[in-house]
């Protein structure tokens, strides 16, 4: 049944928990990822939620409906963390799913056939798959186009567009958009905004605030932090996209299960400390491939040099923990790849350890090779998302893994 | 000599058992990771991405795949996240065909989801083949059927829809949540797709939110890993673990809420506050010789009305060990509302074209003794018809 209740209490409890202990100003945002009013279980004082691992609730009564009636439309442990990243981005209402993708898919269908969407070129390759062969199929149709170029974004705008798609920074060249630009030229044509915040989470940028009106994550990256959650999540900015997205996510079922929501919930605790860290380390890793001859472009928004860094500034804290770096040559990738020592040679990123992946055969493996290529993701790129190991053993790895492959 | 294949009931208790090669551990681990160390590049250890696939996951996959005679198997979110994956086959311009008496959440998701991507739906009932026959048009993609039917209990001739579905080039799916595999094959009658609430009887505790699709042939089966993995709505390791978990002990609480369920629906055909009772097992029902020819056992739910509508509220408010919720397929007793809950995205035309009315309750038996449910269900009667005479008379 898709009874729509709303929110639960928490946002309520939030306050009253902030009240009792005296916070009259907003809290940080590193408080908030400790006390955002999941923290406490009401019913015992127990430190952290419970999960509730029930698929349904018993009805005291015919006509009033207990507040979770199916765990698919409502789920205390999943709604402590839809609630949570709510209040993290800065949002009405928060979503969990069970993947990126899921998260993704079910935003998606939000539109219906005959709709057009613009979509930034150097989306995840899984969200190009989704787009350009099943949602085709389904009667939407979408034109990706460079979005670091307002000039190029007004000029796809046909009459039947019904949505802007961003990533930014990009994945994995880390392209910058200028969200409030885009954002406030879709308001001005009545389009929806969607924005994919995982390589900045809502610790270093929040989307929200430049009038973005979905936020979308795979959790299963810096949110979750630690490699063993899959999971997404989506953030509405008003209540009626919020409903909206409730319906499709009830309906759909695109649900994440109880103990990956808990377990989300546990990684979200320690985002702070984690991103702080492998940014620091990613800005000194970055600098250092810079000093190589031997690399012959390295992308990291906060290099003085990286296109859009400016940009970047202005709606962003931090610069996150993502390098791209082309070795020169596929061959010359595919040896380093071999030799690193350290970090985990796999798709992903956003976790402790380091992740090393190589896009053209792994992430954007299904966009095809000419597409590819075109957005800059060429043979040789390399894509390093920093962990929590020490940096100076990352560099000395990869000093390692370059010196011996040519 | 050829070696005899092992019975359901020994594959069920075995599911993930000794195939843990490192430690031997007798049950499959929990793999929680999402990401999977390439050994070398373009190698791959047959895991690369938990999306994709993870190992948890696979073994539960692998045995719903053979359990219901299938080439493979898809762990979902949920019930509802299955079936969204199976739909995502057809677009814009594709017509399908659906049973009558329909599960709400997939009226709902064909009529306000699917509908906007142009997939259009007309419901039949299924055990009609002239009716099969006229709803047919240029477009038609696939049958989807569910037997028996949610909550009403009609039973369609699997056989001889699929027999139809295949002359016509039609995908013929199946929805085999209230029965299982340990009951009712459909893949072996000719179905090309088999689907599952988890949720209910597979899962069997109330604790977990799964769907799982089964596939036939080789085509269909790629075709559907394919909109799986891009689609993403998957089953967590975790849920994973404990719907095979669950799936132990299928045939062992399969066949106590089918003699709980017969014992039940006897019960209520004598009582005086009860007017129809909708149960396949009873040999009085219309699909009971269908029933007893696809399938080697009945389900654990049925449905029943009461005599008054006013009986409604006062049975649910009185019923002690059987709770008023929503699901079904639990080892705890439920009692489901359909009216206002399940079925509330149903128009009101159809559902009471089919006969949900205001009067319909259904039964979802669980595994307690079958004589403490009875007794339950008798004084909560009672208590209503006590109560209803007791305001007629004042």
């Amino acid at each position: 049944m898709s009874i729509d209740k709303g929110p639960s209490g928490l946002e309520t409890q939030t306050k009253q928990v902030s009240a009792k202990r005296g916070h009259e100003e907003e809290l940080r945002f590193e408080t908030k990822l400790l006390h955002f009013g999941g923290e406490i279980d009401r019913a015992t004082g127990a430190s952290s939620v419970p999960i509730y691992q029930a698929s349904t609730f018993h009805h005291e009564d015919v006509f009033n409906p207990p507040l979770h009636d199916y765990s698919r439309s409502g789920n205390p442990t999943r709604q402590a963390l839809e609630d949570y990243i709510a209040l993290l981005e800065g949002g009405v209402r928060g979503f969990a799913y069970a993947s990126g993708m899921a998260a993704i898919s079910s935003s998606f269908m939000l539109l219906s056939a005959g709709d057009h969407m613009i979509v930034t070129e150097d989306v995840y390759g899984g969200t190009y798959r989704l787009l350009t062969s099943i949602l085709s199929r389904m009667g939407i149709e979408s034109t990706f186009v460079d979005m670091t170029d307002l000039d190029q974004v007004k000029a796809v705008l046909k009459p039947n567009t019904k949505a802007v798609y961003m990533e930014t920074p990009s994945n994995p060249t880390l392209k910058i958009t200028d969200i409030g630009a885009v954002t406030d030229w879709a308001k001005e044509q009545g389009l929806l905004t969607l924005l994919d915040n995982t390589f900045m989470t809502p610790f270093y940028q929040r989307p929200i605030e430049f009038g973005v009106d979905i936020v979308i994550h795979s959790a299963t990256k810096f949110l979750g932090g630690h490699s063993d959650v899959l999971a997404g999540l989506a953030v509405a900015r008003t209540q009626e996209l919020g409903d909206q997205l409730k319906q499709l996510q009830n309906g759909l079922g695109t649900v994440l299960g109880v103990q990956d929501s808990w377990l989300l919930m546990r990684g979200m605790k320690t985002l702070s400390t984690r991103m702080a860290h492998s940014e620091q380390s990613a800005a000194k890793l970055a600098a250092w491939l810079q000093g190589r001859s031997d690399i012959e472009q390295v992308y990291y928004p906060g290099l003085l040099n990286h296109p859009g860094r400016e940009v970047h500034e202005k709606q962003s804290s931090g610069y996150g923990a993502v390098i791209s770096f082309d070795v020169g040559s596929g061959e010359r990738a595919k040896q380093v790849l071999n030799r690193v020592k350290l970090p985990l040679v796999a798709v992903s990123l956003g976790a402790v350890e380091s992740i090393l992946s190589y896009p053209a055969m792994m992430s954007h493996a299904a966009m095809g090779e000419k597409v590819r290529h075109e957005r800059g993701i060429t043979d040789g790129l390399l894509r390093f998302s920093v962990g929590l190991e020490d940096v100076d053993d990352l560099i000395a790895d990869l000093d390692q893994a370059f010196s011996a492959s040519n | 000599m050829e070696k005899k294949p092992l019975n359901i009931e020994s594959r069920l208790a075995q599911i993930g058992s000794v195939q843990e090669p490192v430690t031997g551990a007798v049950n499959f681990p929990i793999y929680q990771a999402t990401a999977y160390r390439h050994p070398k590049l373009g190698q791959s250890t047959g895991f690369d991405y938990a999306r994709t696939k993870n190992p948890t996951r696979s073994v539960l996959e692998d045995a719903c795949a053979e359990l219901e005679s299938g080439d493979a198997g898809f762990a979902c979110s949920s019930g509802m996240a299955a079936l969204q994956t199976i739909f995502a086959l057809f677009g814009q311009g594709d017509h399908l065909i659906v049973s009558l008496d329909l599960y709400g959440g997939t009226y709902r998701l064909l009529e306000r989801i699917m509908s906007k991507f142009g997939v259009t739906a007309t419901y039949v009932d299924t055990n009609d083949l002239d009716a099969l026959e006229g709803s047919r048009r240029p477009n038609t993609k696939a049958v989807f059927i569910e037997t028996p039917t949610n909550p009403l209990m009609m039973v369609t001739d699997i056989e001889a829809v699929c027999t139809w579905a295949r002359r016509h080039q039609l995908i013929s799916i199946v929805d085999n949540t209230l029965l299982t595999p340990y009951f009712q094959r459909p893949i072996e009658l000719g179905a090309d797709i088999v689907i599952h609430s988890a949720t209910k009887y597979l899962g069997g505790h109330n604790d977990v939110l799964a769907g799982i699709i089964v596939t036939k042939g080789k085509e269909l089966s790629e075709e559907m890993a394919f909109l799986h993995n891009s689609i993403g709505a998957v089953l967590s390791p975790s849920d994973s673990y404990q719907l095979m978990r669950g799936m132990k002990t299928l045939a062992l609480r399969m066949d106590r809420h089918e003699s709980n369920a017969t014992a039940v629906a006897t019960f209520l055909t004598t009582h005086p506050a009860i007017g129809e009772v909708y149960y396949p097992g009873l040999p009085d029902h219309p699909g009971h010789e269908i029933q007893n020819r696809q399938s080697s056992g009945n389900t654990g739910i049925f449905s029943f009305k009461v005599k008054d509508a006013r009986y409604v509220e006062p049975v649910l408010r009185h019923i002690k060990l059987i709770a008023f919720a929503e699901s079904l397929g639990g080892v705890e007793s439920l009692m489901t509302y359909p009216a206002v809950q399940t079925h509330a995205d149903i128009p009101l035309e159809i559902r009471e074209a089919i006969g949900v009315d205001d009067r319909l309750l259904r039964f979802s038996v669980g595994i307690e003794h079958a004589d403490d449910l009875i007794a339950d269900l008798d004084a909560a009667l009672g208590a209503a018809m006590a109560e209803v005479e007791g305001s007629t008379g004042a």
